[in-house]
């Protein structure tokens, strides 16, 4: 088959492979995101799955193979995109409003419309009443919101997110989960999601990636055809049991997952 | 009414009221210590009572400030020698693998030498004045501003790197305003610890030769058995010290107000 440039998808992500030293980490990755996408990266700890986002980001030198963004390869860091890790890294510094704001100043933003959008941002997160406080005044999900703020000031066109509730409680994760989808479909943003959580990946996205640890190897990418917007008691349903059992079983199949019963 | 408010303003006095735990302690030594010294046959030179270097403080309260101006001068001068050379070569050392390895060991290495015997070396070389006494509090100053510094510019989180970079953070962005915050409250740390080695090195340089300087008092008065012009200038030097532990935990508390150490000291209130 001829690899003509895909021009519905926003990245393309052709047979890359990602070694330390004699390491293989990962291992002919391919994978197309089209513009608005939520797409879900979910495997065990150790496949790979935050070193490909490195790689997206350019923060990390790929070993072999293609990453394309908006049809330009990634070669250095890109500074288009919106990063938000499982720590918030907020500035302990700064208030929640200023840490907003460090996008703007470092990328030399003009600061009356950056102001304007921070405030609009940690509104659509009801943080408006917290734009004076410090990190430290806030909860964990809080302070996660505000990163998330950060993350898309500058309006990127892409969102990345390496295990970003990974920090949180059950319920605040829930609310997150929510207020991530709420938001990105108010900003068509497209979304590459990290996570170990299987119903975290089913109920955000459109594509949840399964991928096989050492080397990280792509094991099979489902479509999620759940209605949207998504709502919480679709978590009970049974197409989402059995989306839940198909990554479950290749987990299984994998030795990921072990039932006492099966030896 | 009236009554109910009186209460509650004593209650409020007494809430906010917080017994000096540590001055009970001082004044109970110092009453110790003034009737061992005063119903003991322990000769005045060996053990002076408080009340006599009270005596003798207020005679030579003129000689304490004057020789109080230079101590201080060769603190002061040192204490910022020490940090201006102290938190760029951290920074060099932080930022250059090649320096790091070139230079650091170098310099925990030299720490084993012993100030004190250097001091004469540096005075055979400086001359008696100001200079050399500035030499060695920079020297031993300068130690814990440099560790503390690399510290804390070498604990930045990773992700916060990687933030700086998507954002497109030149190299000197990433400094001023990722690394440099992140590290201040270990820079301060090394201050802390520097400002007390300072009088520690100022008194140690004015006791190898010195014609100035409360270390210098402290000396002449020892020849002449004046324990009790001692202690008066050993207060002094105290006061000193403690002055100016206090002004940088001052500047620390306007920089830092979000930090955890200066935080729990305020919440504890």
């Amino acid at each position: 088959m001829l690899h003509t440039p895909d021009t519905d998808s926003f990245i393309s992500i052709k047979h890359v492979s990602k070694s330390f030293g004699p390491v293989q980490a990962l291992s002919d990755i391919g994978l197309d995101i089209k513009s608005g996408e939520f797409v879900s990266i979910v495997g065990p700890s150790g496949c790979g799955k935050s070193t490909l986002l490195m790689l997206l980001s350019g923060l990390m030198k790929r070993t072999g193979g293609d990453i394309r963004v908006g049809g330009q390869m990634v070669d250095s860091p890109r500074s288009d995109i919106g990063i938000v890790f499982q720590r918030d890294v907020l500035m302990e510094w700064r208030s929640a409003l200023r840490n907003v704001l460090l996008q703007a100043e470092v990328r030399g933003m003009p600061m009356g419309p950056a102001a304007a959008r921070a405030r609009e941002l940690l509104k659509m997160v009801s943080l408006d009443a917290f734009e004076n406080a410090y990190p430290h005044q806030l909860s964990g999900g809080m302070r996660q919101r505000v990163s998330i703020c950060r993350a898309l000031l500058h309006k990127p066109p892409l969102l990345v997110m390496d295990e970003p509730f990974g920090a949180l409680d059950a319920l605040t994760r829930d609310q997150m989960q929510l207020d991530l989808l709420r938001i990105c479909r108010e900003t068509h943003t497209t979304v590459l999601f990290i996570t170990h959580s299987i119903s975290e990946a089913i109920f955000l996205s459109d594509r949840v990636v399964v991928m096989s640890p050492r080397p990280g190897r792509i094991e099979r990418i489902i479509d999620i055809d759940l209605p949207r917007p998504r709502r919480l008691s679709i978590r009970e349903s049974r197409e989402f049991a059995t989306y839940s059992d198909e990554v479950t079983q290749i987990f299984k199949s994998l030795g990921v997952l072990r039932e006492g019963d099966d030896e | 009414m009236t009554s109910i408010n009186a209460a509650s303003i004593k209650q409020n006095i007494f809430y906010n009221f917080r017994v000096p735990y540590a001055l009970i302690t001082l004044v109970a030594l110092v009453a110790i210590w003034e009737m061992t010294a005063k119903l003991s046959d322990v000769p005045a030179y060996m053990l002076p009572a408080p009340s006599d270097i009270m005596v003798a403080m207020q005679s030579m309260w003129g000689l304490l400030f004057i020789h109080s101006g230079i101590t201080l001068a060769e603190i002061g001068i040192g204490f910022v020698l020490a940090t201006l050379i102290g938190v760029p070569l951290a920074t060099l050392i932080t930022y250059s693998h090649v320096f790091d390895r070139a230079v650091y060991p170098l310099i925990v290495g030299s720490q084993t030498i012993p100030k004190v015997a250097i001091a004469p070396l540096l005075l055979a070389g400086f001359g008696y004045g100001l200079a050399p006494k500035v030499a060695i509090v920079t020297l031993i100053a300068f130690f814990p501003i440099v560790i503390n510094t690399v510290v804390g510019l070498r604990s930045v989180p990773a992700e916060m790197l990687h933030l700086a970079r998507s954002m497109g953070a030149t190299p000197l962005q990433a400094f001023w305003k990722f690394r440099l915050p992140q590290a201040l409250p270990s820079i301060f740390a090394g201050l802390k610890l520097a400002s007390v080695l300072a009088v520690i090195g100022a008194v140690v340089a004015e006791f190898v030769g010195a014609n100035g300087g409360l270390g210098y008092i402290i000396m002449i008065a020892g020849s002449n058995f004046r324990m009790d012009q001692q202690f008066a200038a050993i207060i002094f030097l105290s006061a000193i010290g403690m002055v100016f532990f206090w002004l940088i935990g001052l500047a620390e508390r306007a920089m830092l107000p979000w930090h955890i150490s200066v935080r729990s000291a305020s919440e504890k209130n």
